[in-house]
């Protein structure tokens, strides 16, 4: 069930804004910089869970973790990379941990078997 | 005039009138709408890109204008309703009457996280959890789980100290006032209270905890009470900054408000002290 889809937010951001029409920033086709060093691919079975993380070309896709892509059983967890390398993932937001396997590892803690849900596609 | 209370204050009636507002918001579809919104700016803002809602300088004219958003519709169901909020750094207990069953429900059972009381609890049936990340459609948390400690009054006081509102490189990694407020930095108030409640108050779908509203309205207050301290510090930056919401340039997603015109809440809303 797509509940965050790019379409739900924008309609969601538009009731707020009255009939504006406008552009949130998950809509934006930004592609991520790319002059990180990103970190090495991982993948193993923490938990019970197949955890992956790989760097990305980024391509306009939706990867702000500077060009790295992280997923749980398959599913892509959205990370993100703070300015001191340090990482965060959409299902613990303020809580930063020192690598992409490490916010993996935490959002299959916080997830505690729950299957996550597919982030949204892509905006073409 | 709205007068914005301490939680701790509001009357059984206040509390009620409050938890029937959000419900409604919450069946009429409303609610869901901000959750969205929020979501949407938290995965969009990076520290290397467009920054609006967070880890940047407009992080608290942002969350301003969104609880101002949140208040007014809550207004439009009961007149009476305004935003308390939440002083974490002196109610700071899962104990305090802030999680008892007459107003936000206490912490989440141990087994899956889920919240077993107050109205907000799955099985009152009024609080399905519709924006998500996760298959979970139940409010969870875990109240002093994954932190042991909110902040103390010390810890606010010496972020209070700090005279300069924002500082290059406007994101994360800033020094100043409103970075360590936010918390990327230094003794960390207000990521680390998202922590401290744990469950969806710790993911980027935060606001389908009703408790994010009252956090959002300490840590506003907090804003206005620097203010004072400081009257001589303004906003910054004053122009020119590329993907940072400069003083006078508008703020996504409303695109008719600018940080400067956020700077005085006293045209919106009063607090109680």
């Amino acid at each position: 069930m797509p509940d965050l889809s790019r379409r739900r937010a924008l309609t969601a951001a538009t009731a707020l804004a009255g009939a504006t029409v406008l552009a949130v920033p998950a809509a934006r086709a930004s592609a991520p910089s790319r002059d990180h060093d990103a970190p090495a691919a991982f993948d193993e079975v923490y938990k019970g869970r197949r955890i992956q993380g790989r760097p990305s070309s980024g391509g306009g896709h939706h990867h702000h973790g500077g060009g790295y892509s992280v997923s749980v059983d398959g599913v892509e967890l959205h990370v993100m990379r703070n300015a001191d390398g340090t990482w965060i993932s959409v299902v613990s937001h303020y809580d930063p941990v020192s690598t992409p396997r490490a916010a993996a590892r935490a959002a299959v803690d916080e997830l505690q078997g729950a299957r996550l849900l597919p982030f949204p596609a892509p905006a073409n | 005039m709205t007068v914005r209370k301490n939680q701790a204050s509001l009357t059984a009636e206040e509390k009620r009138r409050f938890v029937a507002a959000v419900l409604e918001l919450k069946r009429s579809g409303r609610y869901d709408d901000f959750v969205t919104t929020h979501n949407a700016f938290i995965v969009g803002d990076t520290d290397d890109g467009e920054r609006t809602g967070h880890r940047s300088p407009s992080f608290l004219p942002w969350h301003r204008r969104f609880l101002l958003e949140f208040e007014r519709a809550l207004q439009s169901v009961d007149a009476s309703v305004a935003l308390p909020y939440w002083d974490w750094s002196t109610d700071r207990s899962p104990r305090s009457s802030l999680w008892a069953p007459d107003f936000l429900g206490g912490t989440g059972r141990s087994r899956d996280g889920q919240v077993m009381d107050g109205p907000f609890a799955a099985s009152a049936g009024k609080w399905p959890v519709n924006v998500r990340v996760d298959n979970r459609t139940y409010l969870r948390r875990s109240l002093g789980t994954s932190v042991r400690e909110l902040p103390t009054r010390a810890e606010v006081d010496s972020v209070l100290a700090m005279a300069t509102y924002d500082m290059a490189p406007w994101n994360s990694a800033s020094d100043g006032f409103r970075n360590h407020l936010e918390g990327w930095r230094g003794v960390n108030l207000h990521n680390r209270v998202h922590v401290w409640v744990g469950g969806q108050m710790a993911t980027g779908v935060s606001p389908n905890d009703p408790v994010f509203w009252l956090h959002h309205a300490y840590i506003d207050k907090l804003w206005a009470e620097w203010q004072r301290r400081h009257p001589g510090s303004a906003y910054v930056p004053g122009g020119g900054t590329p993907n940072v919401v400069d003083l006078n340039e508008t703020m996504k997603p409303w695109n008719d408000m600018t940080p400067a015109a956020l700077l005085d809440h006293t045209p919106h809303y009063t607090f109680d002290v």
